[in-house]
């Protein structure tokens, strides 16, 4: 191996790809490379998904989130739901009590009238629904070819308890990882409804708003680590950024994961890893070993967390590295894809 | 879920493991062709659940690893042709040729789209006729037929501005040139399942009789190919070297003969370029005459693009079985799914790719 070479590396990215809005390894390069340098603070700095700030003794969660999903209208959800649902979701994985939204419409000349009518009723509706008020918001229109209908931003406060620090950083040797339920319907709903699949079992979305259940998570113990919810890069991604951030192993057991047969199913058409897929509906919790029961118990008498279990141990394991014991008895990584699945060619 | 469930079912497969360290006396290499093939094992561990005299090295079944660097540069030359609307399966996007890739070549505003079969080109065309359409059809025998039916179709409606991009290539002429290396170890070879239920196994057959080689048609769940390795072993151990089938559920002697029929009809055998071998004759397919007019390469004067291969690149040793991924010293290291510098390791497919996405761990001795 003495006269080994390599074709050299393409340069450096010079311009922003797809691949950069993944939640991925690229997502993480542009964060690193660009956004953290540029603001240094260190409330972004401890990169959760929201920031817990700390006004005249009053603790707040604050957060944003930016929804450009296609098409607008997917089985279990619409772009306006999801808006609303994804922000209270930041706050709630916090420990927050979600109390205010914001919304931001950015919309393309040209979109029609009657579906923004649905889609702000949507948003009126799970607002209502999730107990929080959309008190301030913006609209800005593009011409036509500038955008792709409707994107909407949402932004949220609520308050957070004192005494109450969860985050990514926490996690450590002897915790249990719970997952809320059966993964990857929403992305698999989004992808079927796009590709015009027909399936025997139509997929739905996961879609829902959180708080209620974090609530009745940290009704049982406030030693709760961490919580995410595992949207873009699925349940995969949310458990390789706390075994990095807390410098930690991960393993989980492949047995113990629910997918519904239907997204099963669909993963396997498209070569997809539902592990990878994403969710607007599920919560993962990192919790000390011995709240583990009692937080499983809690939440599977949540509708929303009726196959909650413990799916994995936060171990001594090589730091940032989450491994899967499978049905087999092997090992194997569960790596953070570079950029988005990418469907296979066979 | 069936023909699922079964085909990954543990207790099944521990008995399949006990039944090749019941049979097995001394070492054997085996050489799993099939790309997808190499992404199972990997996955499930495979490797760790066999005795240690039996060694899997992975073969040059991955499509995306063999197709070489000057069709890639060919590819983003068209895709970047102001107008085209370059359509191409997803994981050729990420392969960097010798300047760039497709997904650099959309951010730089090319339309490149992502379909899951060349009838969405076709359709694409259809819908488009101003503009021309451009479907990137490379693969095995598993996607000839398929993007022969896109050409097909295309000619019949007289889609005059729908063209491919072909770089097909064929297996059995692979597996011949290993075998007849003077540098081979591979003693017997799981055949591509996917590609023999297009295309039947009497190829394998000839190879076996030729060779004096086992092969075993596999499928890709992880007992099948546990089921492929026993039936590997148990010929090796006996002294046979015969073709035959595990994969009966998807697979006949024969194939599927209108498939080869249209394949037949389209295209015809010719030498390929393999990334990582080189030349091989009969190696591929290329457009029949009666199609030229739909051959992209001809269409958009891309034959002048010649690229040479860097000679020394470790990917030629791995795709032979010869090496393993962690032998390069780039490996994990200047050589990642993230920024890859060869093509093994773009595909999930990719031997190196997938020992890196599953293994590394027990690779580098990491406890875990």
């Amino acid at each position: 191996m003495t006269s080994f070479s390599c074709p050299a590396p393409l340069p450096a990215r010079e311009t922003v790809l797809l691949g950069h809005g993944s939640g991925g390894a690229l997502t993480a390069e542009l964060m690193r490379d660009i956004f953290l340098p540029a603001f240094t603070s260190p409330v972004l700095a401890r990169l959760e998904d929201q920031a817990t700030l700390e006004i005249s003794g009053l603790r707040l969660a604050f957060t944003t989130d930016t929804f450009v999903v296609k098409p607008v209208f997917f089985p279990g959800g619409d772009i306006g739901s999801l808006a609303v649902y994804g922000t209270i979701n930041d706050l709630a994985v916090g420990g927050a009590q979600p109390l205010f939204l914001s919304v931001a419409f950015l919309l393309e000349e040209g979109f029609p009238l009657a579906d923004l009518r649905r889609i702000t009723q949507s948003m009126a509706d799970a607002a209502d629904g999730a107990g929080v008020s959309i008190v301030t918001g913006d609209t800005k229109v593009v011409e036509k070819g500038s955008g792709d209908g409707i994107y909407i931003n949402t932004t949220g406060i609520g308050t957070v308890p004192a005494g109450l620090h969860l985050s990514a950083a926490n996690a450590r040797q002897g915790d249990a990882v719970i997952l809320s339920g059966p993964i990857g319907d929403h992305g698999i709903a989004i992808l079927t409804q796009r590709e015009g699949l027909q399936l025997e079992s139509p997929v739905e979305s996961d879609s829902a708003a959180l708080h209620t259940l974090t609530d009745a998570i940290l009704g049982v113990t406030t030693e709760v680590r961490v919580m995410r919810d595992p949207t873009r890069g699925g349940v995969a991604s949310a458990l390789n950024e706390i075994a990095a951030q807390s410098h930690v192993g991960i393993v989980i057991e492949e047995q113990a994961i629910v997918v519904h047969d239907a997204v099963r199913g669909a993963c396997e058409l498209f070569g997809l890893d539902p592990l990878y897929v994403a969710n607007e509906g599920k919560l993962v919790a990192i919790v000390p070993g011995a709240a583990a029961f009692g937080v499983v118990k809690a939440m599977r008498a949540h509708p929303l967390a009726r196959e909650a279990a413990v799916i994995g141990q936060v171990t001594g394991g090589e730091p940032g590295l989450v491994t899967m014991r499978t049905a087999f008895g092997t090992t194997r990584i569960v790596d953070l894809l570079p950029g988005d699945q990418l469907p296979r060619i066979c | 879920m069936k023909y699922l469930d079964e085909y990954r079912d543990a207790r099944i497969a521990r008995s399949l493991a006990a039944r090749i360290r019941s049979r097995v006396t001394r070492p054997w290499v085996l050489m799993e062709i099939c790309g997808g093939q190499t992404h199972t094992i990997m996955r499930y561990g495979l490797e760790e659940l066999l005795p240690p005299q039996v060694e899997l090295v992975h073969g040059p079944g991955c499509p995306v690893c063999v197709t070489p660097l000057e069709i890639i540069d060919r590819a983003i030359e068209i895709a970047s042709h102001p107008g085209v609307i370059f359509v191409s399966y997803g994981d050729m996007l990420r392969v960097p040729g010798s300047r760039s890739d497709l997904f650099r070549v959309k951010a730089a505003g090319g339309d490149v789209r992502v379909a899951y079969s060349p009838m969405d080109a076709v359709k694409i065309a259809r819908d488009n006729p101003a503009r021309p359409v451009v479907f990137f059809g490379i693969g095995f025998e598993t996607t000839a037929p398929a993007n022969a039916m896109a050409v097909w179709q295309a000619e019949r409606e007289g889609l005059a501005n729908f063209s491919m991009l072909v770089s097909q290539v064929l297996v059995p002429p692979a597996i011949r040139l290993l075998l007849g290396s003077p540098t081979n170890r591979v003693q017997g070879f799981i055949a591509p399942g996917h590609v023999c239920s297009v295309m039947g196994f009497r190829e394998y057959e000839e190879l076996s009789r030729d060779f004096q080689v086992p092969i075993v048609v596999g499928g890709f769940e992880p007992v099948d190919l546990l089921e492929a390795v026993a039936m590997l072993v148990e010929q090796l151990e006996q002294g046979r070297a015969s073709t035959e089938n595990q994969y009966v559920r998807s697979v006949t002697r024969d194939g599927n003969q209108p498939a080869q029929k249209l394949i037949e009809t389209v295209f015809e055998v010719a030498g390929r370029q393999w990334r990582g071998i080189g030349e091989i004759p009969a190696s591929g397919y290329k457009l029949r005459g009666k199609y030229a007019a739909f051959d992209a390469e001809r269409v958009f004067h891309t034959s002048g693009i010649r690229v040479e291969e860097p000679p020394e690149c470790i990917s030629a040793l791995v795709l032979q079985g010869l090496k393993k991924p962690v032998d390069c010293p780039a490996f994990g290291a200047a050589c990642t799914p993230e920024r890859p510098l060869g093509a093994s390791m773009v595909s999930s497919e990719g031997a190196c790719a997938a020992y890196y996405s599953y293994r590394r761990h027990t690779a580098s001795g990491v406890p875990v």
